[in-house]
């Protein structure tokens, strides 16, 4: 312990919050993985299933869509692909932002009594959700194989497309998180901007079902948009993301987590007095 | 600037500090309210000085205690010292990590075993895991929980959770131990282990600040004392006579 004789703290001298933010997350990168480690034991220890929940969910969602929906939209080929490919991206992104909001509260009984950095526990958020989104691949790769559909190279892409969902989700997290600290009214409405959300999304429905004189502003506005197809290209179309959504999704999601994470720095030294 | 041969090196400087809660009027509970009020012109804010111009030298190795009535700003000064509250006025400066002993249950998840909490606790108290592992065993020896520490936290009653974390807390001789009113819990025996514990610390490399109501375990275990009196320090120095002070100040203590 001789490094930390050397820690000074002086409230009159403090850098940025955002970077002492950052080294703080670098330094308590223990305590993230701890979180993780938290949030999927727990969630599992008291049920006979276990993990296989995390497989079971999407499956199930994929299985009750595409029955509902098959009627309709018989003209995709490899329908309960499609779905599911759109789907485990959309189930990550609205599981993520949502259990930042419940883990700031949980997390809120120790900012009120020590200090560590206020940011992990929407890391440790995000770090759940991919480890999650991780798991829930099997199943896909199985419905991939079972319907015939070509399984290609293709798929290595995904995990640079977890890590931009990963960086948007986070960013957009840090934003509802800091406002749900005030009003706590905010994670209801949040649910609401939810389902409303994904149903403007196409991830049960094909793109033509819009007609085409909107079409192209209709998606191309929402964010999400760019997620599921960058999902969806190397897993059911087996080819690599057009280079124009690609950067058109990155370009959303530094943007996205630059802003949450100032926001929420800015905000975070007075989180101890409301929480 | 500071010698650290020198036995009474300051490792906790308070120099004007204050604290101001800005509370609304009228608590706006919710974002609709909010935005009504906003449009209504209508929001107030009243503000609280929860600390007013404290000033406080700790030095290493002492124990520190802090006495005061409800709501003197006691619980306050342990937030501006563990880096939870930023202070609206002053300075605080810190030489060294802060460990608050936390409240019973915060930083314990009841699914997971108490091997798998100390771990979970140890890494909020800003410890590197391997140092946790090392440390394990003694942990567990000191907490006496035997058996249990494999069975989930949610089995515990609440005297095994305070033996969990008051051992978790202080097993490291951390640099600067907080308590605040949390020697109160568990049983006799292990009371007296506890302060047995601290008095170890004294002179040696761990300071501690202590918030309590009970005079016996002051007067026990601090060497000088602070008296807090609607967030302004109203007296500081040997125990003995902070606490003579303080009780002649009760009221009812010179009928």
């Amino acid at each position: 312990m001789k490094t930390s004789e050397e820690f000074i703290y002086d409230s009159a001298r403090r850098g940025p919050v955002a970077l002492e933010e950052l080294r703080g997350i670098f330094r308590y990168r223990d305590l993230i993985f701890q979180l993780i480690r938290k949030d999927i034991v727990a969630r599992y220890k008291r049920s006979v299933l276990g993990v296989a929940w995390t497989m079971l969910q999407p499956l199930g969602m994929m299985v009750i869509l595409s029955v509902v929906f098959s009627t309709l939209f018989s003209q995709v080929k490899g329908y309960p692909a499609y779905i599911l490919s759109g789907l485990i991206a959309w189930t990550f992104f609205s599981q993520a932002t949502s259990a930042m909001m419940t883990q700031i509260v949980w997390g809120g009984a120790l900012l009120r009594q020590i200090y560590v950095p206020r940011t992990s526990f929407a890391v440790s958020s995000i770090g759940t959700g991919l480890t999650n989104l991780g798991i829930s691949f099997i199943p896909l790769v199985l419905i991939v194989l079972i319907i015939g559909l070509p399984l290609r190279w293709s798929i290595l892409f995904v995990p640079v497309s977890m890590l931009l969902l990963g960086a948007f989700a986070l960013g957009v997290g840090l934003i509802i998180s800091t406002m749900s600290i005030y009003f706590p009214d905010v994670a209801d409405m949040y649910n609401l901007v939810l389902t409303g959300w994904m149903y403007l999304t196409p991830i049960v429905y094909p793109e033509t079902l819009i007609p085409e004189a909107y079409r192209y502003w209709f998606f191309h506005l929402n964010p999400m948009y760019y997620y599921v197809k960058i999902f969806r290209a190397p897993i059911f179309e087996g080819v690599l993301p057009d280079g124009d959504i690609l950067i058109v999704a990155t370009l959303i999601s530094v943007t996205t987590l630059i802003i949450g994470w100032l926001f929420f720095s800015k905000r975070s030294d007075e989180f101890a007095y409301h929480l | 600037m500071i010698d650290s041969n020198k036995p009474s090196e300051d490792v906790i400087r308070i120099e004007g500090v204050s604290v101001l809660y800005r509370k609304p009027g009228e608590r706006i509970r919710t974002f609709k309210e909010y935005a009504i009020r906003i449009l209504q012109r209508r929001i107030q804010f009243k503000e609280f000085r929860a600390l007013n111009d404290v000033n406080l030298q700790i030095q290493k190795g002492e124990i520190f205690g802090i006495v005061g009535n409800n709501g003197a700003g006691k619980s306050t000064l342990l937030k501006v010292v563990s880096r939870v509250l930023i202070p609206t006025e002053g300075r605080v400066w810190i030489k060294g990590v802060v460990t608050p002993l936390l409240e019973l249950g915060a930083g314990f998840h009841p699914e997971l075993t108490g091997r798998e909490n100390i771990m979970l606790n140890g890494t909020i108290l800003g410890h590197p895991r391997r140092e946790i592992e090392e440390h394990m065993d003694e942990i567990i020896e000191f907490s006496e929980l035997g058996d249990f520490i494999d069975s989930p936290l949610r089995t515990y009653s609440s005297g095994m959770y305070a033996r969990l974390g008051f051992a978790a807390a202080t097993t490291w001789e951390p640099d600067i131990l907080l308590l605040d009113e949390v020697l109160s819990v568990g049983d006799e025996s292990f009371r007296r282990k506890c302060e047995a514990r601290m008095r170890g610390f004294r002179n040696g490399k761990t300071t501690s600040i202590m918030v309590s109501h009970s005079m016996e375990s002051v007067m026990n275990l601090c060497q000088r004392v602070a008296w807090l009196d609607h967030g302004t320090v109203r007296a500081v120095g040997p125990a003995a006579d902070i606490v003579a002070e303080y009780r002649k100040a009760q009221p009812g203590a010179g009928a």
